[in-house]
């Protein structure tokens, strides 16, 4: 189950302990990120089987390598603008509860290597559903990356939905 | 490690239950061979032996006594008699009862517990379950016999343990603290054999042990310590005695008592086996008289001409193989679809190979789905339990019929279907049967008969389950469910619609509650279990004779025949066998019914159309866009629909996927599989979309019983 996405990444050398890889993209026109470790691989976006009555973040099942997946849109999780998918975007094939689920997002934009200290609290603002989903934001090169908290991500909408 | 070895003591048991349960069976139907009873007493004995190993106590005081009647019986000095084989079947129950504590924790009805073994103990002999010895009641004549037993011997023994001894878990050293009970023990290690550190295997056994024991004990009690290390050590026991001196004694009680090598390792009620220590390993003894070893002897024997030798493989592992095997059918048909793509001119050759391929994808995969194939027959043999239970608690008197145990279906499916099987069973006995003095009154036998068969029915499998009891009595049944609200007082039902009121939620007929039905779990669990199966149930009933409850399953779980079917756009999968005909449409077939209700005239009939795409929410229901293709379907109440989908393409056995744990419970959608073309299709159940479409004019029953599945 190695992707090449993860040989790529696992070249770079991890220089400190206390320094963690997150790898960054766009959502929606904002930059957001995970763990590298949480990543199974990162495919280009191929049209997917809608599956019915789903919920309008649920764009529907994919087949990876014979195991049905579900995809989720991610702005559309986050209350932000749909994305319209198309070729240029990204599915970001992440494990939560030991099972591969597919996240659609923009593009993918790099690796980012920073310390444990770095990562700041999410400050508190209205939105509560958008903190939720938000572990803590990382300040790099000047712009704000919000670190994803997966498990909340994912499994709000597997109760939502039975 | 020891779990381990108990998980498979407790699948040796679950083998040796059921050899005892078909012995059983076949001994209640009147097969007294004594090859039938020596089986069954070999099962217990060795769910004895083994429970022993364990420290199961309560387990083994029972089947001790339970095969002490049993070896009776083999001696031919207990009747067989109706009374004792009714007995000797509640005893079996108890014993797998047993078992399951043992093994799942929990507790017996300890009254039910004693009452059988009282039970048993009337047929047995005082003195042989003292395991004192008893010199007089074998049937022999007084012999002279040498009073060696009293005397006090010394054996030599030499033990050997193969390396399989340690892989069972067995240890010397409990053997040795067994043998030094017997008298004292004098152990002397030869390790003789054991190579240089470089030489030496990790796993395999060097050792040995020379033993010198001095007793009183008769050399049976030194064979039985070795009892469950047989076979697996080299083991000779040889006293003081000259042995030709013994064999020659021996020869002259053989001839004295006829050769008659019956009794068993555990009750070593003869003395006569006492002055018997041949030197010989025991597996070596071409003696009749190495008693001892007799039941083992037997076992082993049993298991050379057994069946036939099978192998116990982790299911998980079959089931990697079944996923892996359907992969290589997807692949297999997305190659040939690139194949056909390809523009070239002369493709002949590659398709005559690709031909090949599929039929040997084809082979392997029914292969691979033979390995989950199981017969029926442990199931039905449980069955049998669940109706003497059933008709002893119910006063009346049943049995259970069971014809085609060697269907095989899949284990999934087996071990699902025990649970609506024991049901309706429950209820045959409980609202079927009539009471034994009612039968007899109108002239039928008292005994009431329920016939459990299974048999293919062109790719599926079918179920019946048929007594001749009451049949359903049809007034009353219509009566409850206009009682309870489930249908419209001025309903006009035929016989078979009033019969399906059955399985709605929460319907029964027991006039009182009794202790096997009324508990409010109704035949809506059945026929949501065997739907959940992807399988079909029905009833048909003939009032005074009897009813008959067909269940309808698929062979497999993992591979079904679909039509693929293309709705607003997607590709879907319908089921095969929910399909009863497919016509192309056109708009003077098409009548409107009221508001928004559609009717598709078919030779005269008009069954309600629903189209798929507005059902499953893919497009707007009021789209004028007409659907070219009508599949008719028919649900279990014998009631039309048609569903309109856009276009058909194919027929083909498709994989099918589960969605669980991917999203929930999708209405109208059974689970998923993957196209030639490597996309994902969604089979379609369509029961469940004809009652989620709002402008379907289904029976209004059908609908409730679909939204109980789908909540």
């Amino acid at each position: 189950m190695q992707s090449q996405a993860e040989v790529k990444f696992g070249d770079q050398e991890v220089k400190h302990a206390q320094q963690s890889e997150f790898v960054s993209f766009t959502v929606a026109g904002q930059a957001f990120c995970l763990k590298i470790t949480q990543i199974r691989e990162i495919r280009r976006w191929s049209p997917v089987t809608i599956l019915p009555h789903a919920p309008m973040d649920v764009l529907g099942v994919m087949n990876l390598r014979g195991a049905v997946i579900p995809i989720y849109d991610l702005a559309a999780r986050f209350g932000l603008q749909q994305t319209e998918a198309s070729e240029r975007n990204v599915v970001i094939v992440v494990a939560v509860h030991g099972k591969p689920v597919g996240l659609l997002a923009e593009s993918v934009s790099e690796i980012i290597s920073i310390n444990r200290e770095e990562i700041q609290d999410t400050p508190p603002v209205d939105s509560r559903h958008t903190m939720e989903y938000i572990q803590g934001i990382i300040s790099h090169d000047d712009t704000m990356v919000r670190i994803i908290n997966l498990d909340a991500v994912i499994s709000a909408p597997e109760q939502g939905l039975s | 490690m020891s779990g381990s070895i108990q998980d498979t003591f407790f699948e040796e048991c679950e083998e040796l239950l059921e050899a005892m349960d078909e012995g059983l069976t076949a001994v209640e139907g009147g097969d007294h061979d004594p090859e039938v009873v020596n089986a069954i007493f070999r099962a217990v004995h060795s769910i004895k032996g083994g429970a022993g190993a364990f420290g199961l106590d309560e387990l083994v005081a029972f089947a001790h006594r339970f095969e002490t009647v049993f070896d009776e019986v083999r001696n031919n000095k207990v009747e067989l008699d109706t009374k004792l084989i009714q007995l000797l079947l509640r005893c079996s129950d108890h014993l797998s009862d047993l078992v399951a504590v043992a093994r799942d924790g929990g507790t017996t009805d300890e009254e039910h517990h004693d009452a059988l073994i009282a039970g048993l103990e009337e047929y047995m002999d005082d003195e042989e379950e003292d395991l004192t010895f008893e010199p007089m009641g074998l049937g022999g004549p007084s012999v002279p016999l040498p009073l060696a037993a009293e005397e006090e011997k010394t054996y030599e023994i030499r033990f050997r343990p193969l390396k399989e001894m340690f892989g069972t878990g067995n240890e010397p050293f409990f053997l040795f603290q067994a043998l030094s009970e017997l008298g004292p023990l004098k152990v002397v290690l030869d390790e003789s054999e054991l190579p240089g550190f470089d030489a030496m295997a990790m796993d395999d056994s060097y050792l040995a042990w020379n033993l010198t024991l001095t007793s009183t004990e008769p050399k049976s009690s030194i064979e039985a310590v070795f009892e469950f290390v047989e076979g697996l050590c080299e083991l000779s026991i040889a006293s003081d005695k000259d042995a030709e001196e013994e064999e020659a004694a021996l020869a002259a009680l053989n001839a004295a008592f006829g050769v008659s090598g019956d009794d068993s390792v555990t009750d070593p009620p003869a003395p006569f086996d006492a002055p018997a220590p041949a030197v010989t390993a025991p597996e070596a003894s071409p003696q009749p008289v190495e008693k001892a070893s007799s039941a083992k002897a037997e076992s082993t024997k049993s298991e050379q001409r057994g069946p036939k030798p099978t192998l116990r493989v982790d299911l998980e592992r079959v089931d990697r193989l079944i996923n892996a095997v359907g992969e290589l059918i997807i692949n297999h048909s997305m190659l040939a679809q690139q194949i056909a793509n390809l523009d070239v001119a002369d493709l002949r050759d590659v398709e005559t190979e690709l031909e090949g391929f599929k039929n040997l994808a084809r082979d392997i995969q029914e292969g691979v789905m033979s390995i989950r194939a199981q017969p029926v027959k442990p199931l039905f043999q449980r069955m049998a339990r669940i109706v003497r239970e059933a008709s002893s608690a119910t006063n009346k008197v049943a049995k259970l019929v069971t014809e085609g145990e060697n269907t095989e279906v899949d284990k999934t499916v087996i071990e699902r279907l025990s649970d609506p099987l024991t049901h309706i069973l429950r209820n045959a006995v409980d609202h079927g049967i009539e009471k034994p003095d009612d039968r007899e009154a109108i002239g039928k036998s008292r005994t009431g008969e329920i016939r459990l068969s299974a048999s293919h029915r062109s790719g599926s499998v079918c179920i019946e389950i048929k007594d001749d009891g009451a049949g359903v009595n049809r007034p009353r049944v219509k009566q409850i469910a206009i009682e309870k609200g489930l249908i419209p007082e001025n309903a006009e039902l035929s016989d078979s619609e009033i019969d399906n009121l059955l399985f709605l939620p929460g319907f029964s007929t027991a006039k009182e509650v009794s202790n096997l039905s009324g508990r409010g779990v109704g035949m809506d669990v059945v026929k949501n279990a065997v739907t959940a199966l992807g399988g079909r149930i029905n009833i048909s009933s003939n009032p005074g004779k009897g009813s008959t409850f067909t269940i309808i399953l698929p062979l497999t779980l993992a591979v079904m025949d679909g039509m693929v079917v293309s709705v607003a756009d997607q590709t879907m999968v319908v089921p095969i066998t929910s399909i009863v005909e497919t016509m192309r449409g056109s708009d003077d077939m098409i009548n409107s019914l009221g508001a928004d209700g559609t009717l598709l005239s078919i030779r005269g009939n008009f069954v309600p159309i629903c189209d798929v795409a507005s059902a499953l929410g893919l497009r707007n229901p009021n789209s004028d866009q007409p659907p070219g293709v009508y599949l008719l379907v028919e649900t279990e109440t014998g009631q039309k629909s048609a569903l309109a989908v856009d276009d058909i393409h194919d027929q083909r056995q498709v994989v099918i996927k589960s969605l669980d744990g991917v999203c929930g419970n999708i209405p109208g959608v059974a689970a998923a599989t993957i196209l030639g073309d490597g996309k994902i299709a969604m089979i379609l159940d369509p029961e469940n979309i004809l009652a989620a479409s709002t402008s379907s004019a289904t029976f209004d029953t059908e609908r409730r019983m679909s939204n109980a599945i789908a909540s």
